[in-house]
């Protein structure tokens, strides 16, 4: 999984119907520090994380095991709210 | 599998379901030399790796298999942890 910050909201009324009713979010990969770094991606929120928190995207098919997407045309998916990330070595 | 070295933890107490009970650990991918490569990335943990090992890593989907049947929405998995490798004689760049 990779972390990443919130950085915005994506409001798409014409769309798959199987993305219909959830939630997305624009979203930029950070490292542990918070810089940012990569581009941005559109991801599927599914533990109402909100803009500017640090948050866990899962990616790939796997993002379709998150809670209820299981056959939706997804890539992406928040699975986490991060609290602390801390480096150790 | 990619070679990498777990480097610290993270914590996040709002969470998919699946991910419960699940250690998130911070790594950093390695090349042969034990030198960084690429991004910093989360991964979950089923072979109990601790900071600072080096350990290898499985991506995509095939990073949920060990806990099926449970769904846990990962694509990142630790599912070794490296005693030590050793390279053979290859020209690398």
């Amino acid at each position: 999984m990779i972390l990443a910050k919130i950085v915005g909201t994506v409001v798409a009324t014409r769309k798959d119907e199987r993305l219909v009713s959830s939630k997305l979010l624009l979203a930029r990969p950070v490292d542990p520090s918070g810089k940012a770094q990569g581009g941005y991606l559109v991801a599927i929120d599914t533990v109402d994380a909100g803009e500017g928190e640090t948050v866990l995207i899962v990616s790939g098919s796997s993002a379709r095991m998150a809670a209820g997407l299981k056959d939706a045309p997804v890539d992406a998916a928040i699975v986490g709210i991060v609290d602390t990330v801390e480096v150790k070595t | 599998m990619q070679l990498a070295k777990v480097i610290g933890d993270v914590v996040a107490t709002c969470k998919d379901p699946n991910l419960v009970g699940q250690k998130l650990l911070l790594v950093q991918p390695l090349d042969p030399d034990h030198k960084p490569v690429g991004r910093v990335l989360v991964a979950v943990d089923s072979v109990g790796a601790g900071a600072g090992e080096e350990v290898f890593v499985v991506r995509g989907r095939e990073a949920s298999f060990p806990f099926l049947p449970a769904e846990v929405p990962t694509d990142l998995n630790i599912v070794g942890i490296i005693d030590h490798w050793a390279t053979v004689g290859e020209d690398r760049p």
